[in-house]
């Protein structure tokens, strides 16, 4: 019979093959599945995987998507690792693109390049504002994150939808939901031209950097780390749980009202009733195919873009409903999630008989 | 004045039923310590299989049952991954939603547009007829009082039989559930697909007595409000049984509000329900400091059986 | 991963070259597209606006073939998907919700030689034409309706958000009502959302139960109509005939026809006559039609529906004709007058006489 044994420890090969064996599956199912669908299913895993990426406007593109995955993925793994569940970064997202785009709108004719920065700084403080409720909740009364993050997610959109159908409405803008369109000052700039590539990817990227230096260099990684592994020996250690909890908070509501502000102030231009398709959610699928790790964020959030503008080609070049492309993306995941399986454990023919604990998140 | 509360409290029975199904079944996946974030892609397929299956064959009982089975067999992929190849909990039930989300419109595609007749109504003549109380606790569809009767069951099982027992106790520790001889993980697998039937169920309640009708994305959702309320229940089914009342009470009474003209920006009366249930778990969770040490203390960890 | 995307890279590049010089070659086709905000199973507007996609399939045959795009999310994703489309050969492009009106604008730039055509929208481009419907003929008509077969002189409305489209909606029902039925009042509930069947029938309920007889709806599914089945009370159905769901309530729906206009804007880009307008078509273009009438409504009302109907057709009726006050007071319209275009469009008070605060 075929058992899973546990590695010694992780397989280096198998932390950069396994994501091959998922993609092989993928596209064997893939193939499968399209053919089911009477599709060409050579056709549709090019359309998906290698036509989104064949000129430079797609290439921009994809790291145009990638970025607000990226940086709230990153943000999120900080307090995943130390089992804090804040499922709720969309509501910061919101919540932090609210706080950014304001700056814009209060200064809306204030031309000067402390504009960006005003805004960038405003769009955090935002989302780890967002972020303190539950913070505040856990640490104080015990309540558990993953009811008052997702809940106030629903408030945060609500809260948008409030300010776009009233105060902040376009006044020139014959009453539609949408507040008036950023000034030059307030756009983030492009750094690729003829391209919709923005600034924000590099922060994106700076913010991967940054994460990678915090979690590996530094003391609250390592206390993020060893809370998440093991709890018990964290608090005889001396490590404050209310401090990481804030700590982690603080870091993926900033980094989540950091990408809203990015979103509004780059590729939107202006307040819209609908800043995120879901990002917030989206990213936590990132952060753990990323396994928790910056650089891992980074790829896996390029992954996940890619899908997306796949998804688009699918349907422009071959007519297939939006429908396949969740299918395709929901196996692409599963078989990806499946196949990390592979790091730590190998396939043996047989039983065994030494026991082993679980296998942590 | 009266002739409004009927029909409201009764609205608030409706509302509250999918979440019912849907959060009950989850408390025992949790309870078994398995952390499943696909409740809406569970509901969602579980909407569409009953909807076809009671388009096509004209039968209730089959459509409910085909809801059940649906939302089972797309948890049964979630527990394949995360039981038997250990992958990731939250990641998995994830990328379950998304799936489930494309897969019920793939299958939906031929029924928009369909109607079914909705479920039967179970009176009794003469009680039914009571003014107030008959309403109120007959005349309902099979699948309100299915509702209540797996909320009991499920309360009872999970504390007075053995396998509530063994349930809780893979959740709680499964190191020791398995040094004592338990299969972790077939008992986690059952309360797997027991989570997915019930969210199938919830997914069948909308799309069957609800809304008789299938659209893309109806679930508009509801998966995760069921599993807030999980944690709003500290892990016992009768208070998501409260909670999911709670929660589609105030979202009920704020629409009536409106409609009797009270003078507050919509957006602010449509996050009562989220408002209103942090605030009352907040409220309980401050009385008892217990009340964290509810959750399964191997909540979201895989278990590996080496042996 | 790296390594992944390298070899998968060159692998299927290779692919892709001989795939690319072997698949071009045929299609002649001249390529139209569509961007939808929903699914287009939600049986409400984008897939009326599919409907209409399809009759362009179905008038062109071979000249012509149609892409959509459907639920392209309003942000930063709707300019990608519409670049996406004029860059890969589409020569007329409509793009179906209010929040692409930006983008569209943005892509229209871009791409000169592309016709545009965005729909409800303000802003338009030498290449970038906009269209709506009249939607508040229908509610007129839906209106007078409504007002005579009322028995609790109460009529319901499951509203969505308060944006200018929708309060016309109101107004124009509420008048029409008011006009055959001095006694008739309106009830408003907003859901804060264009889709969720639950909650859209959980208003409707609501308003029954507050002793609607006559439920209107500005949201997406049938949801509301099944209630009014269900709890045997009118309905008026929204974007396209919901008879099926509701066949008793149904006293007529209010029909987003959009096959004529995408026809003929294909027509004018083919012929090279497509010039960028404003149109703004009700009865008289057929964007609006209203669903036949129910078998219950009596012979009188039906005539007297067909007259409103009529009268706007030839231009003899307006819904909106003064005097009309807003809820201050103010005079609006003036009598004898008829509102214009701009203030219809921007829209954003409630008439005298409707019990209710609009939202701020």
């Amino acid at each position: 019979m075929l058992r899973l044994e546990l590695r010694g420890e992780m397989s280096q090969p198998m932390v950069y093959l396994s994501p091959i064996f998922a993609v092989i599956l993928t596209f064997i199912a893939g193939i499968i599945m399209f053919t089911f669908l009477g599709v060409d299913p050579v056709k549709a895993i090019i359309t998906f995987f290698i036509t989104p990426l064949n000129s430079l406007d797609g290439l921009a593109e994809l790291f145009v998507k990638a970025t607000p995955l990226v940086l709230i993925a990153v943000g999120l793994s900080f307090g995943f690792q130390a089992n804090i569940w804040n499922i709720g970064a969309e509501g910061q997202l919101t919540i932090g693109a609210l706080a950014g785009g304001g700056v814009a709108l209060l200064f809306f004719n204030v031309d000067t390049p402390f504009l960006m920065p005003a805004m960038l700084v405003s769009g955090v403080l935002g989302g780890m504002a967002w972020a303190a409720i539950p913070a505040i909740l856990k640490t104080k009364c015990g309540t558990n994150e993953i009811l008052t993050s997702l809940m106030l997610t629903y408030v945060g959109l609500l809260v948008l939808s409030y300010l776009i159908h009233g105060p902040w409405k376009d006044p020139d803008g014959q009453n539609f939901p949408e507040s008036r369109l950023f000034h030059d000052a307030a756009l983030i700039p492009i750094i690729l031209d003829e391209t919709r590539l923005h600034l924000g990817w590099i922060i994106a990227l700076f913010g991967v950097a940054v994460a990678w230096v915090i979690m590996t260099r530094h003391m609250i990684g390592f206390q993020i780390r060893v809370i998440g592994l093991a709890p018990m020996a964290a608090r005889f250690a001396g490590f404050k749980e209310k401090h990481i909890i804030w700590m982690t908070l603080m870091i993926s509501g900033g980094a989540a009202g950091l990408a809203g502000t990015i979103e509004v102030s780059g590729p939107v231009g202006q307040i819209i009733p609908v800043i995120s398709p879901g990002y917030g959610f989206t990213a936590i699928i990132v952060a753990f195919l990323g396994r928790l790790h910056p650089v891992g964020c980074l790829f896996a959030g390029l992954l996940m873009a890619l899908t997306y503008l796949g998804g688009d080609n699918a349907q422009i070049e071959m007519n297939l409903p939006n429908a396949v492309t969740g299918v395709f993306q929901g196996m692409l995941l599963f078989f990806l999630l499946a196949c990390d399986v592979l790091v730590r454990y190998r396939f043996r023919i047989g039983s065994l008989t030494k026991a082993t604990g679980g296998a942590n998140l | 004045m009266g002739d409004w509360l009927v029909p409201a409290l009764l609205t608030i029975i409706t509302a509250s039923t999918p979440l019912v199904f849907a959060a009950v079944g989850e408390v025992v996946v949790e309870k078994s310590g398995v952390l499943n974030l696909g409740i809406e892609g569970m509901m969602i397929v579980g909407a569409i299989s009953a909807f076809a299956v009671g388009v096509t064959t004209g039968s209730a009982t089959l459509a409910i049952f085909a809801g059940a089975i649906g939302g089972a067999a797309v948890a049964f992929i979630f527990g394949f991954l995360t039981l038997n190849l250990l992958a990731n909990q939250v990641a998995a039930g994830l990328a379950l939603t998304i799936f489930g989300l494309g897969f019920s419109a793939l299958l939906g595609h031929g029924f928009v547009g369909k109607t079914f007749p909705g479920l039967p109504k179970l009176e009794i003549p003469i009680i039914s007829e009571i003014p107030f109380i008959g309403p109120l606790l007959f005349g309902h569809d099979i699948l309100v009082y299915g509702s209540v009767i797996i909320v009991i069951s499920t309360t009872y099982m999970l504390n007075k039989t053995r396998v509530g027992l063994l349930i809780r106790a893979v959740g709680e520790n499964h190191d020791a559930a398995h040094s004592i001889g338990y299969s972790v993980n077939k008992i986690r697998m059952a309360c797997v697909l027991f989570g997915g039937a019930m969210a199938g169920l919830g997914g069948a309640y909308l799309s069957l007595a609800y809304t008789p009708l299938w659209v893309e994305g109806m679930t508009s959702g509801r998966g995760w409000i069921a599993l807030a309320l999980v944690v709003f229940a500290s892990w016992k089914a009768w208070r998501a049984f409260l909670g999911a009342y709670l929660f589609g009470g105030i979202t009920i009474i704020q629409l009536h509000a409106q409609g009797f003209g009270v003078e507050i920006a919509p957006e602010f009366l449509s996050m009562l329900p989220y408002l209103a249930t942090i605030v009352v778990l907040v409220l309980i969770s401050r009385d008892s400091s217990r009340a964290k040490l509810n959750a399964p203390a191997c909540l979201g960890r895989s278990f590996h059986e080496a042996g | 991963m790296i390594s992944k995307k390298i070899i998968l890279g060159a692998l299927l590049s290779a692919v892709m070259a001989v795939g690319a010089t072997v698949g071009q070659a045929a299609d002649k086709r001249t390529k139209v597209g569509f961007v939808y905000v929903g699914p287009i199973g939600d049986h409400g507007w984008s897939y009326q606006h599919n409907v209409g996609r399809l009759a362009v399939n179905n008038a062109f045959g071979d000249k012509v073939k149609t892409t959509y795009v459907e639920s392209v999310p309003e942000g930063a994703d709707a300019a990608r998907v519409i670049t996406k489309l004029a860059r890969s050969g589409h020569k007329l492009i409509f793009t179906t919700s209010f929040g692409y009106m930006n983008p569209t604008l943005k892509v229209a730039k871009r791409f000169p030689k592309v016709k545009f055509e965005h729909a409800t929208g303000f802003k338009r481009s030498k290449n970038l034409a906009t269209y709506s419907a009249r939607f508040y003929e229908g509610r007129h008509v839906a209106g007078l309706i409504a007002g005579k077969m009322t028995k609790s002189n109460v009529i319901g409305y499951v509203a969505s958000f308060p944006i200018p489209e929708v309060i016309r909606g109101i107004n124009a029902t509420f008048l029409a009502a008011r006009s055959v039925n001095p006694k008739v009042k309106i009830k408003i509930i907003w859901v804060s959302t264009w889709f969720d069947p639950g909650k859209e029938a959980d208003a409707a309920k609501a308003l029954i139960a507050q002793g609607a007889d006559v439920i209107m709806q500005h949201t997406d599914s049938p949801a509301p109509l099944q209630q009014a089945q269900k709890n045997k009370v009118w309905a008026v159905g929204q974007a396209s005939n919901m008879a099926a769901f509701g066949p008793k309530a149904q006293l007529t729906a209010i029909i987003d026809d959009w096959n004529a206009y995408y026809i003929q804007r294909t027509k004018a880009m083919l012929d090279g006559t497509w010039k960028s307008q404003d149109v703004w078509g009700g009865f008289k273009s057929g964007m609006v039609k209203m669903a036949p009438y129910n078998k219950a409504i009596p012979a009188n009302v039906v005539a007297m529906a067909e007259k409103a109907k009529e009268g706007i057709f030839n231009g003899t009726v307006h819904p909106f004709t003064g005097p009309i006050k807003d809820q201050k007071g103010k005079i609006r319209v003036p009598a004898g007058k008829t509102a214009d275009d701009g203030m219809l469009a921007g829209m954003n008070f409630y008439v005298e006489g409707i019990d209710a605060t609009m939202p701020k």
